[in-house]
C-alpha cells in the first residue's frame, strides 16, 4: 500500500504493507541508516526518531500511524539542542561503539527541546530507554549538562 | 614485554612493502555506492589517489595520510590508538590523519601476539605500538629523503613538525613530498630512530581525539547500514534447542508472504530470504519447521549448576599446586570456605549479529564487522570449496562485541556464506533479531567456584584449595591447542598464579560438556575468577578482623604492581577517612589481567532490599596509556559492563530453552544505575598493555563488598541480590 510520510521536512512516497514499522521502512527502503536497529521491541531506544517532537521507539511504531506526522531522523536533526548535542558529544568524546547514539541524541535532543535545564533525576528518566552497552552512561549525561549550558550560552548572547 | 621481536616482525613487513603503488582513488565502496562514513568519503575525493608508504600508511598527494587499521574498531578505540602512534613518529598533523580497516591479510596485518590476524585479548595496542610508530616513522623518513633530495641538503637538516617538512626557506607539506617520497625504498627499521618519550606530541596527551568519526551525526556505517545494489535480506529459524537440527519444513505460508522471495534449508535451520529484512521476519513467522532434537540438549541450567555443586565437592585436575594445602585445611582449626555460582550470559551487544555475503563460485566477497579475518576467511573458504584469497571482507564499524564478534566457529559468518552460497551473485544480508541473537548461543559458561583456606594464628591465609567446575571455552576452537594436560587456562586465569602470597595453594579444575554453546566474554575467565578471590578475600580479611585494603596489602607484599595501584586506589578514595552517609558501605577490589591492573574502590547506599551503586574511583596500570582519555572510557565502560551483570545480567535455560529473549527480560545496566566513575591511570614507562577488559573483573566483587560492609549479608552467586 502507498503512504506519505514528512521525513526531516520532505514528503516521501512508499509502497510497503502498513504494519512494517517506520524503523525498517527509513532505514530498508529510503536507505537513511543513521537511526538503528537494536531490539525491535521498543526496550533499547537504538531506533529513537522523533515523531511531532516526541522521542519515538520507531521499531514498534507501524508507517500506518506514521503518515501526517513529522519525523525527524538523526539525518535531518537540526534544532538547536540537537546542534549542541552533536557538538558536545565530540567535545567530549561520548561514542565508543556508537550504535547507539543517534537513538541517544534524538532522546537527548526532545529533553532538551522541552526542558532546557534538565536535572539529573530528569535526564535519567528520559534516558533510562536507551540503552548503551559500551557504558558511556557518564559521558552522555556530561554532554546533554554541556549542551544545554552551550545553549543557555547562546541564548544569553542573542 | 618484547620490543624486540616487535621490531623485527614490523621491519619484515615494512620492507616487503618498499614499491610504489599507486591505487585510483575509488574503492569497491564508491563504486557500489556505499556511504561508508565522513573520513573515508573524504579520503576519496577527487584527485586523491594514494600513494602506499608501507602496509599502513599512505599519503595522497592532496595531503591526507591514511593509516590503516588492522584491529576491529568496535568502540575500544583502536582507529585512534593506532593512528596516534603513526602521527607521533611522522610528526604529522593530526588533522590530516584518516583511518580505515585494513583487509584481510595476515602476511601484512598479523596480531603479533596471535600469529594471526585478529582482535582480543586486550591485545590491539600491545601488539601494535612498535609496529606502528615503526611505519609512522618509516614514513617520516621516506618523506625527508625526498625532501633532502628535492632540495640538495643534507637530511640530518631537515626538520619536520605539524605536517610540514622544512629545511631553512624551504617547506613543502607530506601530500607535494609523497609522489617523490613514496618512490623511495623503504628504510631498514634499523636505522629508524623512535623519539624519546619526552618529545611525545600525541601519546600520552589528549592531542588524538577518535577518528572513528560519524558516530553523533548517524553517518558512521555498521555492517546493518550496508547497502548494495540488489541486496536481499535474510533471517533463520534456529532450533528451540542447541543442536536440534532441521528434519522438515513447510514453506508454502512463508512463501506465500508478499515479497518473501527465497525459503531453504542450511545446516543451522531455515533460511527465509526478502528483499527487506520487516518482510523476511514475517515470512518466518509463517515457517513450519519440524525439528530432530534426538541430540539436542534438554537440561535446565538450575540442572547443569547442581551438577557443578557437586563436583566441587570433589578433586578435580590439578592446575596448580604448591604445598600441601588440603592436609594444611583439614589439620586447621581456622577454616573459611565459600561458594560462588556465575551463570550463562549473554553478550548482548547493541547491534545485533548480522553479515553480508556476496558468493560467485569459490568466491567471497564480505562486509561486516570482522574481528577474526584469518580464522573466518578459513571458515568461508571451507564453505565454499575454495581458497581463503578467494575471500574477501571488508571490515566495517561493530556495533559492539563484547566477545562475540569473535566466535571460533565463525558462525553467523559461516551462516550468511551458506545462504549467500544458494544465491550466487546476489548480496545478501543476514540479520540476526535481538531474540536470535540472545537465543543464539555462545555465552559467558557457567561456573561453581569454592574456596576454601586455612588461616594462621595471624588471621592470614597459609593455604588455599580452589575448586572451580564449567566449561572449558578454548575446547573445540583454534586456541584448543592452549589446553594443556586437560586445563583450559581460561577457566581458572586470575584463580593461579595468585599475586596475594599464601604459602600453600592448590587449583583444581572440572571441565564440565554441556550442548550449550560457550565464548569468550569481556575479560574471560576474569569475569568470575576475580569474583570469587576478590570477595573470599574479604571473607578472610573479616575473619582475621583487618581491614580490607591493609589485609590485602599484607598480602600483596610480593607484587609491587598490585600495592601501588591499590594504595593509589585507597588514597583517591580517602579509604578509611571519608565519612560515608547513614546506608551507605564501601569495597574494594584489585585485579590484574591482559598484563594490566586495576583497583576499584565502590561506594553503594542500601534502602531496605535494593541498593545504588553510587561512586566508582578506579585506578589503571596499563603501561604507556597511549590516548589517556580513550583508557579512561575503557574502565568507565569496563565498569558498566561488569556493573550489569553484577546487578542484572542472567541468562537461564528450562529444559534446553533459553528462557530470556529480550531486553525486557535480559535486563542490562541503564542510566539510572549508572554510578559516577572517575578513572585514574597510574604513570608508567612500561609498555601499554590492555584497557578494553581489566576495568571490568574487578566491579563485581566490590560492589559485593560494599554491600557485606553496609549489610553484613554475604553473597554467593551473580547477579547480586539483596533478597
Amino acid at each position: 500500500m502507498a503512504y506519505t510520510l514528512m521525513i526531516n521536512g520532505e514528503r516521501h512516497d512508499v509502497d510497503v504493507d502498513g504494519d512494517m514499522p517506520l524503523l525498517w521502512v527509513v532505514r530498508d527502503h529510503l536507505k537513511f541508516t543513521g537511526t538503528k536497529f537494536g531490539c525491535g521491541l521498543a526496550q533499547c531506544g537504538a531506533c529513537t526518531m522523533q515523531v511531532d517532537g516526541v522521542a519515538t521507539r520507531t521499531c514498534v511504531l507501524t508507517v500506518a500511524s506514521a503518515v501526517g506526522k513529522n519525523i525527524t531522523t538523526i539525518e535531518g536533526l537540526a534544532s538547536p539542542a540537537g546542534n549542541a548535542l552533536q557538538q558536545a558529544w565530540v567535545e567530549l568524546q561520548v561514542p565508543q561503539c556508537g550504535y547507539c547514539q543517534s537513538g541517544q541524541i534524538m532522546s537527548a535532543a526532545a529533553l532538551l527541546e522541552s526542558n532546557a535545564n534538565p536535572s539529573d533525576a530528569e535526564i535519567d528518566a528520559a534516558m533510562s530507554g536507551n540503552i548503551c552497552r559500551c557504558g558511556t552512561y557518564s559521558r552522555i549525561k556530561a554532554g546533554i549538562k554541556l549542551a544545554a549550558k552551550d545553549m543557555k550560552n547562546v541564548g544569553g548572547a542573542a | 614485554m618484547n620490543m624486540q621481536r616487535f621490531a623485527k616482525t614490523s621491519s619484515n613487513n615494512i620492507s616487503r612493502r618498499g614499491f610504489l603503488k599507486v591505487a585510483a582513488g575509488t574503492s569497491a565502496g564508491l563504486v557500489l555506492g556505499m556511504n561508508l562514513g565522513t573520513s573515508t568519503a573524504q579520503a576519496q575525493s577527487a584527485g586523491a589517489a594514494k600513494l602506499e608508504f608501507n602496509a599502513f600508511v599512505s599519503i595522497s598527494p592532496d595531503n591526507q595520510v591514511k593509516v590503516l587499521i588492522k584491529h576491529l574498531e568496535m568502540g575500544q578505540g583502536i582507529y585512534t590508538g593506532l593512528a596516534t602512534c603513526v602521527a607521533e613518529e611522522m610528526d604529522a598533523d593530526w588533522a590530516q590523519i584518516v583511518c580505515e580497516h585494513a583487509p584481510a591479510d595476515v602476511e601484512k596485518y598479523a596480531n603479533l601476539f596471535m600469529g594471526m590476524q585478529g582482535t582480543g585479548g586486550s591485545t590491539g595496542m600491545a601488539n601494535s605500538y612498535m609496529q606502528m610508530r615503526e611505519a609512522g616513522a618509516a614514513a617520516r623518513a621516506m618523506l625527508v629523503s625526498a625532501a633532502a633530495s628535492q632540495w640538495g641538503v643534507a637530511a640530518a637538516d631537515i626538520q619536520v613538525a605539524n605536517g610540514r617538512v622544512s629545511h631553512a626557506q624551504h617547506s613543502a607539506s607530506f601530500g607535494e613530498l609523497a609522489m617523490a617520497a613514496a618512490l623511495l625504498p623503504a628504510p631498514d627499521t634499523a636505522s629508524l630512530s623512535l623519539k624519546s618519550p619526552a618529545d611525545f606530541k600525541f601519546i600520552g596527551t589528549l592531542a588524538a581525539t577518535r577518528k572513528d568519526d560519524g558516530k553523533a551525526d548517524g553517518t558512521a556505517i555498521y555492517t546493518q547500514d550496508i547497502q548494495l545494489p540488489g541486496m536481499l535480506s535474510a533471517v533463520v529459524a534456529h532450533p528451540p534447542r542447541f543442536g536440534a537440527k532441521v528434519l522438515s519444513f513447510d514453506a508454502s505460508k512463508a512463501l506465500a508472504v508478499k515479497g518473501v522471495q527465497h525459503v531453504f534449508a542450511i545446516e543451522s535451520g531455515v533460511a527465509v530470504v526478502a528483499a527487506d529484512y520487516w518482510t523476511a521476519t514475517k515470512g518466518r513467522e509463517q515457517l513450519e519447521v519440524q525439528w530432530d532434537e534426538t541430540r539436542s540438549e534438554t537440561r535446565g541450567s538450575a540442572e547443569i549448576l547442581k551438577g557443578y555443586h557437586e563436583l566441587v565437592e570433589t578433586p578435580g585436575v590439578v592446575a596448580e599446586s604448591e604445598g600441601n594445602a588440603a592436609a594444611s585445611i583439614a589439620a586447621s582449626s581456622n577454616v573459611v570456605e565459600g561458594v560462588y555460582e556465575f551463570p550463562y550470559l549473554s553478550h548482548a551487544q547493541m547491534e545485533p549479529i548480522n553479515c553480508v555475503a556476496l558468493v560467485n563460485g569459490t568466491k567471497a566477497e564480505m562486509w561486516y564487522g570482522c574481528q577474526m579475518p584469518t580464522g573466518d576467511q578459513a571458515a568461508i573458504a571451507a564453505v565454499l570449496g575454495g581458497q581463503t584469497n578467494e575471500v574477501k571482507i571488508n571490515t566495517v564499524f561493530a556495533g559492539g562485541g563484547f566477545g562475540r564478534r569473535a566466535n571460533p566457529n565463525s558462525d553467523y559468518i559461516v551462516e550468511a556464506t551458506r545462504i549467500a552460497k544458494e544465491l550466487p551473485g546476489t548480496p545478501v544480508k543476514l540479520v540476526w533479531s535481538r531474540e536470535d541473537d540472545m537465543h543464539g548461543g555462545y555465552y559467558r559458561p557457567a561456573y561453581v567456584h569454592k574456596l576454601t583456606a586455612a588461616l594462621d594464628s595471624e588471621g592470614m591465609p597459609s593455604a588455599l584449595q580452589i575448586r572451580v567446575a564449567g566449561q572449558s571455552i578454548m575446547e573445540g576452537t583454534f586456541m584448543a591447542s592452549s589446553i594443556i594436560d586437560g586445563i583450559d587456562a581460561s577457566s581458572i586465569e586470575g584463580l593461579t598464579e595468585m599475586s596475594y602470597h599464601v604459602p600453600e595453594r592448590q587449583v583444581e579444575l572440572h571441565t564440565t560438556q554441556t550442548g550449550i554453546p560457550v565464548q569468550w566474554w569481556r575479560s574471560v575467565g576474569n569475569t568470575h575468577t576475580a569474583f570469587s578471590k576478590e570477595v573470599f578475600i574479604d571473607a578472610l580479611a573479616r575473619k582475621a578482623g583487618q581491614d580490607p585494603v591493609a589485609y590485602r596489602l599484607a598480602l600483596l607484599k610480593n607484587n609491587p604492581r598490585e600495592t601501588a595501584v591499590l594504595q593509589l586506589a585507597a588514597e583517591k578514595a580517602q579509604w578509611g577517612t571519608k565519612v560515608l552517609p547513614e546506608g551507605w558501605g564501601r569495597g574494594v577490589a584489585v585485579h590484574s589481567s591482559f598484563g594490566s591492573t586495576v583497583a576499584e574502590i565502590v561506594d553503594v547506599s542500601v534502602d531496605g532490599d535494593t541498593f545504588k551503586v553510587e561512586r566508582v574511583v578506579a585506578v589503571v596500570d596499563c603501561g604507556v596509556a597511549v590516548n589517556p582519555d580513550i583508557v579512561k572510557a575503557q574502565i568507565e565502560g569496563g565498569i558498566a559492563y561488569g556493573l550489569s551483570a553484577a546487578l542484572e545480567d542472567e541468562i537461564t535455560l528450562t529444559e534446553g530453552r533459553v528462557d530470556q529473549s529480550n531486553f525486557h527480560n535480559y535486563r542490562v545496566l541503564r542510566m539510572n544505575a549508572m554510578p559516577e566513575v572517575e578513572v585514574h591511570i597510574l604513570a608508567s614507562t612500561n609498555a601499554p598493555s590492555g584497557v578494553g577488559e581489566p576495568g571490568t573483573p574487578p566491579i563485581a566483587p566490590a560492589v559485593a563488598n560494599a554491600l557485606t560492609a553496609v549489610t553484613g549479608k554475604t553473597f554467593s552467586r551473580l547477579p547480586l541480590k539483596l533478597a
